[in-house]
């Protein structure tokens, strides 16, 4: 797993529940370090065990931890600048979404070994959309749904969110899991939303 | 093309949505054309015979407009002044007029907007009609540009890669900056281990910190040791002439010829640019094994070796060495005193030689 991946996790943690819940986590999770660089490689399992340690630490379920980190990835000061890279993908929140399928693509831009999961956006209907996302490890569809969620906000636009269940697929050793999340658009313009200036700059 | 063609080929006659005598025949090229620029081109602009703004692109008009809202209006107020006025043709040099202008269609221009900040754009122009039609586009300096006159997503044509660009930009220096913290932390951590360590990187020795390290455990563990001080001569003659790496050799070679002429227990550390330190262990008293005699021997055979000529380069290098020698009697601060001394007289004496402590 990226380093940036376990990053956003320790970001969250640290941010949310303070450092020393955080070393707690580390200590419950058998890890060597507390602290992940965001420019290396972890194994995928360190995640895994990271991500239950702190479901168990904070005492919510697997998902409500991931779909918490989606918000605080769109939401907190101290990630702004992400929040500013996705909101390159669109001038409005349908445009956006359209986007969401070269989003590997544009992550790779920046960080060129940075894996993300593949994602692939249907029209079902007028306002109506599933989005499907692939990746090695279960999960990430929950991320997105608190991102999402978050992002409507951002853009004033008023929609309805909901995670349709995980497949997988391959064989053991290459498994992956399909997570389908589907989008009703409410509202487009429900609100005024946050401005993007394109001129700013976040600091990293 | 079309409309271009047709242009050409048309009698003479002006230019214009509102100057035309025939509507139906001379509005539609223009109109079809002005529709369609605004579309693929918002930062264009078509100039009249004397170089007057006459039609211009939504994001033209943000540029030149002032930010008088709704642009239409900033449009309205600029239609009518001279481009010459508005910008500066800063290459190819010399464009003041509008035939000069007319003289550099299809070729790669480099603009300053006179006013703001002077932001420079890069363009292209065509001849159309009685006039030209000119394209502009921010180039490298889109940053400056979009901050400068407010640009969002809309002002860009859906195909142009500004806001790739920008995104890029944004993305590429969030990551440096993530590398550069990556960077800076690997850089305290070499620092930390750099004054953790006990070898001398230049030449492999143990260092000053691991002479303390080592001093102190023997100190505890209760004499039998003596230790030398050693301090090079003529090695500053060595580095002013033939320059530091031929020092850094010098250094290299004393080092091995110390290692070769200790036992594998004893300490051989540099501890400064040119000290030496050993500690010589099992050293029963100056009279017993390892005594008196021995030490002297010791001494002199590291000064005889260390004055055979180094080759750097083909060229041999000519050094010695002086020795100061003391049993290891007392806390280590005393007996690097009496060792210092004992150098020091050494050195007084002439140097080349070594000196016992008193």
């Amino acid at each position: 797993m990226h380093g940036l991946i376990n990053r956003a996790i320790q970001g969250f943690v640290s941010d949310s529940f303070g450092t020393s819940r955080w070393r707690a986590i580390c200590r419950g999770a058998r890890l060597e370090v507390d602290e992940f660089e965001a420019m290396l490689h972890y194994e995928d399992a360190l995640t895994e065990r990271l991500l239950d340690a702190v479901a168990a630490e904070i005492g919510v379920p697997r998902e409500a931890v991931l779909e918490d980190i989606g918000t605080y990835l769109v939401s907190n000061p101290n990630v702004e600048a992400l929040r500013r890279l996705l909101r390159f993908g669109g001038e409005n929140f349908v445009e956006f979404l359209h986007s969401l399928d070269e989003l590997p693509d544009r992550a790779r831009l920046a960080v060129d070994d940075l894996g993300l999961p593949t994602l692939e956006l249907r029209e079902v209907e007028e306002r109506r959309f599933t989005l499907s996302c692939r990746f090695s490890i279960a999960g990430f569809g929950h991320v997105l749904i608190g991102m999402l969620r978050t992002l409507a906000d951002d853009y004033g636009a008023l929609v309805f969110l909901e995670h349709l269940g995980v497949e997988q697929i391959g064989a053991a050793d290459r498994a992956e899991a399909i997570e389908t999340i589907e989008i009703t658009i409410i509202e487009t313009a429900f609100a005024a939303g946050r401005r993007f200036d394109l001129g700013a700059r976040a600091d990293a | 093309m079309d409309a271009m063609r047709h242009s050409k080929d048309a009698r003479p006659r002006r230019e214009g949505p509102d100057q035309t005598q025939n509507p139906a025949e001379d509005q539609a090229p223009w109109a079809e054309m002005s529709a369609l620029l605004d579309v693929f081109c918002p930062m264009h602009v078509f100039l009249g015979p004397q170089g007057e703004l006459r039609h211009m692109g939504a994001t033209f008009a943000k540029l030149v407009g002032g930010g008088i809202e709704p642009e239409a209006q900033g449009a309205q107020q600029a239609v009518g002044r001279r481009f010459l006025d508005l910008f500066e043709v800063l290459r190819p040099r010399g464009a003041e007029t509008m035939a000069d202008l007319r003289a550099l269609a299809g070729e790669k221009l480099s603009l300053r907007l006179q006013k703001g900040s002077g932001v420079t754009l890069k363009g292209v122009l065509a001849p159309f009609g009685d006039g030209v039609v000119l394209n502009l586009s921010f180039g490298i300096s889109i940053m400056d540009g979009v901050r400068e006159f407010d640009l969002s997503g809309s002002d860009f044509a859906a195909t142009d890669l500004a806001i790739e660009m920008l995104y890029l930009i944004e993305a590429k220096s969030v990551a440096m900056g993530a590398s550069r913290k990556l960077n800076q932390r690997l850089q305290g951590a070499k620092i930390a281990a750099e004054e953790q360590a006990f070898t001398d990187t230049l030449t492999g020795l143990k260092n000053r910190r691991a002479v303390d390290h080592v001093l102190s455990r023997l100190i505890e563990r209760g004499g039998a040791f003596a230790v030398m001080q050693i301090d090079l001569d003529y090695f500053k003659a060595v580095n002013d002439t033939h320059g530091h790496p031929a020092g850094d050799h010098v250094l290299q070679q004393v080092a091995r010829i110390l290692v070769e002429e200790t036992r594998r227990g004893d300490c051989v550390a540099r501890v400064g640019g040119d000290e030496f330190v050993l500690i010589l262990d099992g050293v029963r008293g100056l009279d017993g094994e390892r005594g008196r005699d021995e030490l002297a021997s010791i001494a002199g055979r590291l000064i005889a070796r260390i004055e055979e000529p180094i080759f750097w380069r083909g060229a041999p290098l000519g050094i010695s060495a002086s020795i100061g020698i003391a049993p290891g009697e007392g806390d280590g601060a005393a007996l690097f005193d009496r060792v210092d001394k004992a150098l020091y007289a050494a050195k007084h004496a002439g140097r080349a030689q070594f000196r016992f402590a008193a």
